[in-house]
């Protein structure tokens, strides 16, 4: 379905939790200046693991508004998503009538929901691995809201009294993306006028550690955290794992018009393939995203030369940032050269399922700020990433046009277009 | 959206069988497919019923080296798929790889293998898990998975509302079909009898502790306690009309015509459980959008959870669209246990079959219903004219959906050139 005809959609508020940055504003402010929040992981001992390093928020629940219940009750993804989308709801200075809520929507993100609460109570149940038949009798009573993540968007739903269409969507690392798309598509085909849309995740436990350790996919640079995600660089060694949360307010554009919002940017066209081709391992030749890329340049009605930024998915493994970079080659030819193109994962690592919608939070910014955040730690040219990657400092520019991909274990490829608002469709 | 989406194919992998004609005797001749737990040792546990998946052997079916790589909930997904695939005369290989998409419900992933990795991982000083651990247990795994099997390398996703994603994902692959994909693999199968997983579940507060298999998930009834968990689900194929027809298509089971998704807006804690005007306004929006009254309903299959403040709320729901017995309703789940998001996915494969055979199986479970529960229960299997069957499903803490399935003769068939290709 293509822009034209459809009921356009725009962002009306921001709420992110990032590491190092646990508004959107600090989020912003850390990432422009280009600095890493990549440290020696403290949320758990990391001496067993291989890789040590992480991007950690200093997240204080009480701090951040939650009551002692909220935080008894949530993960701390959900709690995460929580904050976010209080802050993106305050933001957009939304007054959620009786008559709005029907109408509005939540739709989250999240790759692996309550892993973290899930293992934690598996070691006390299990007494530590001893036992196969574990006993549930010394299990927490929100145990089945970890298993289930579901829990993710009821939560916020519920906070709010939502009664629209709510979900999630937990397509892996493409999560966030993909739950900012799915919601797109609920106000673009008319099924809600305003969706609270984002993802959740806080992955940083044993089981995420020894599971990435297991195929090699996070870097074994322990001795120096801060620059221990490289994205595009030569001497990249794997990706940093991340944590946090970000939600947007999507809303229909007359809807948003009528009540006079703030407007950052108009949420232009999403789109996903997969590339059937093996669950971790990536075509060199980068088809399925550059398809991706096809179908949101085509939606919106777009020639590769207006794409003002690239938020790329740039996660910093070998074989990611070469497939990436072949991607954006074939999607949009020699523009690909000139197009400024970050990964911001070099400073608030990756938050596997939560990171697709903290860069859809940066897009947003980048549009409505002018200027791109860089790619931290970037060194050594790679001769197979030659592109411009914006390296360690912000760049001051009009964003008119910002893309963002995604790309994660299962095949997914996706990419979400999202534009300064102009008064005609494209 | 002018594109139409109508269901093709059929895969079942579920207690009551492991096609859709085993599951569809099973619901025709009333057996109760709940057992004692047999994949472990369950005596310890305050739960130990369920609906279990007999006879699902994977060899020869799925290569070896894959069984190894994946969990029992992804196998069954395999089967269930390649299932479905066959019944539409789909093959694969004949489509634009990007045409066809998978887009299933999932609620707790590959659980036993997780649990086994777990072990691994704490019960050694060394920290370790295998190397597919990655791969096999978070809640994309099996999408990825069926991805790669049948090449399909449209726009894929994986829905999570609990037992409300069976029928989110038939939605969801409606409207990829609405946005241009021929074909899409929806629904869902879910494996949660792991020892960790049930007890994960006991904490929802809403299993049976009955130990007595006829009578341990009575939904609507008055001696209603809880639901026993089960196993597996069902795959279908969702298909653009017109693709459909021009390929010839050996059948159409059904249109999916309409559908409502809404939220309570509430946790589902017992006090909550009386509101359901959502879940109501959600039956309504899947009939507004299908252009039907709810006089133009001929069945309803309902959530059936069997918890008592549940049960009435939903009842209450049915009677205030409906009207006091306004419509038959019918539900199977006390035969199969309560499958999660792979039972909402089994109820539209029992529309369907209904729709097919204009037949109605007679509910099971409700022998006396429960004050506030009195629902126009289909008794006797009988014969009926089936033309539109509404579905309903909840998922914990909040999610309503409801999908309205249409039978293929109520159809305005479309023109001529769609047997062409053309338009």
């Amino acid at each position: 379905m293509s822009a034209g005809g459809a009921r356009r959609v725009v962002v009306t508020g921001i709420g992110v939790v990032a590491p190092g940055g646990l508004t959107a504003k600090a989020f912003w402010s850390r990432i422009t200046d280009g600095r890493t929040a990549t440290r020696r992981i403290s949320l758990f001992d990391p001496a067993p693991f291989r890789s040590q390093v992480a991007a950690e928020c200093d997240f204080d629940p009480a701090a951040a508004g939650l009551s002692a219940r909220d935080t008894r009750r949530c993960d701390r993804y959900v709690q995460f998503g929580l904050v976010a989308a209080a802050e993106a709801v305050t933001d957009s200075g939304l007054e959620l009538t009786e008559e709005l809520l029907e109408a509005t929507g939540v739709v989250m993100g999240t790759a692996v929901g309550g892993t973290t609460a899930l293992e934690a109570e598996y070691v006390v149940l299990s007494d530590t691995g001893r036992l196969w038949l574990v006993d549930a009798d010394y299990a927490d009573p929100f145990l089945y809201r970890a298993l289930v993540p579901s829990s993710l968007a009821a939560e916020i739903a519920c906070r709010y009294a939502v009664h629209g269409p709510v979900q999630v969507i937990s397509t892996g690392c493409t999560s966030g993306i993909d739950a900012i798309g799915y919601a797109h598509q609920l106000v673009q085909d008319g099924e809600a006028d305003v969706v609270l849309a984002g993802a959740a995740d806080s992955p940083l436990s044993p089981v995420t550690a020894a599971s990435f350790d297991a195929i090699k996919a996070t870097t074994p640079d322990n001795d120096d955290p801060a620059r221990a995600s490289r994205p595009f660089d030569r001497t990249r060694t794997g990706f940093v794992l991340g944590e946090g949360g970000a939600v947007l307010v999507l809303e229909e554009l007359s809807h948003a018009r009528a009540r006079d919002a703030r407007i950052y940017c108009e949420s232009a066209a999403y789109a996903a393939r997969s590339n059937g081709f093996h669950m971790t391992g990536l075509r060199p030749d980068g088809v399925e995203m550059a398809l991706a890329i096809d179908s949101v340049m085509r939606q919106a009605r777009l020639n590769p030369d207006e794409v003002s930024y690239i938020c790329a998915h740039g996660s910093g493994t070998r074989q990611n940032d070469r497939h990436e970079t072949a991607a954006f080659k074939r999607a949009l030819g020699a523009a690909a050269y000139r197009i400024p193109i970050s990964s911001i994962k070099s400073m608030v690592g990756h938050s596997l399922g939560a990171i697709g919608a903290i860069e859809m939070a940066a897009c947003s910014l980048a549009i409505d700020g002018g200027v791109v955040p860089p790619t931290a730690n970037w060194v050594h040219r790679d001769p197979e990433c030659d592109l411009d990657y914006v390296p360690n400092v912000a760049r001051e520019l009009p964003v008119e046009v910002a893309l963002s991909v995604g790309s994660g274990f299962g095949g997914f490829q996706s990419a979400m277009l999202f534009s300064a608002l102009r008064d005609q469709p494209r | 959206m002018s594109r139409r989406a109508v269901i093709t194919g059929i895969g079942v992998v579920a207690p009551s069988g492991l096609s859709a004609d085993e599951h569809w005797a099973t619901l025709t001749s009333g057996q109760c497919r709940i057992g004692p737990i047999t994949i472990f040792d369950a005596a310890g546990y305050a739960a130990r019923l369920a609906g279990q998946v007999a006879g699902l052997d994977v060899t020869g079916r799925v290569a070896a080296r894959l069984v190894v790589q994946t969990d029992r909930w992804t196998w069954m997904a395999f089967l269930a798929a390649e299932q479905a695939l066959a019944d539409a005369a789909l093959d694969p290989a004949g489509l634009d790889p990007y045409d066809l998409s998978v887009v299933l419900a999932s609620s707790s992933g590959g659980n036993e293998f997780g649990q086994r990795e777990l072990q691994r991982l704490w019960s050694q000083p060394a920290r370790k898990v295998g190397a597919y651990q990655s791969i096999a247990w978070f809640y994309a795994a099996t999408v990825g998975q069926l991805s790669i099997r049948h090449q399909a390398k449209g726009p894929n996703s994986v829905l999570v509302s609990e037992s409300a994603g069976g029928l989110d994902s038939l939605v969801h692959a409606a409207r990829t079909v609405a946005r241009g994909t021929c074909a899409v693999l929806a629904g869902g199968v879910e494996a949660p009898l792991s020892p960790y997983a049930l007890a994960c579940q006991l904490r929802s507060d809403r299993l049976s502790t009955a130990t007595d298999p006829s009578r341990a998930y009575l939904p609507f009834d008055t001696d209603a306690g809880g639901y026993v968990p089960g196993e597996g689900g069902a795959v279908l194929v969702v298909e653009d009309l017109d693709r459909a027809l021009a390929r010839g298509a050996p059948v159409i089971y059904g249109e999916i015509a309409g559908w409502g998704c809404t939220h309570d807006g509430l946790r589902s804690t017992r006090a909550a459980a009386g509101d359901s005007r959502q879940y109501a306004r959600s039956m309504r929006l899947a009939m507004a959008r299908g252009g039907t009254e709810p006089g133009g309903v001929s069945l309803l299959i309902p959530d059936a959870l069997g918890v008592p403040e549940a049960d009435r709320a939903e009842a209450a729901a049915i009677t205030a669209v409906f009207g006091p017995a306004g419509v038959p309703v019918t539900s199977h789940k006390s035969l199969t246990g309560r499958l999660y998001q792979g039972g909402s996915a089994l109820d539209v494969v029992t529309a369907l079959l209904a729709m097919r055979a204009q037949l109605v199986p007679a509910t099971a479970g409700t022998p006396r219903p429960a004050s506030g529960c009195e629902l126009d229960f289909v008794r006797t299997t009988r014969r009926q004219a089936v033309d539109t069957v509404l579905v309903c499903a909840r998922g914990m803490d909040g999610y309503n959906s409801s999908l309205l399935l249409r039978h293929p003769r109520r159809l305005t068939w479309p023109e001529k050139r769609a047997a062409n290709g053309a338009g």
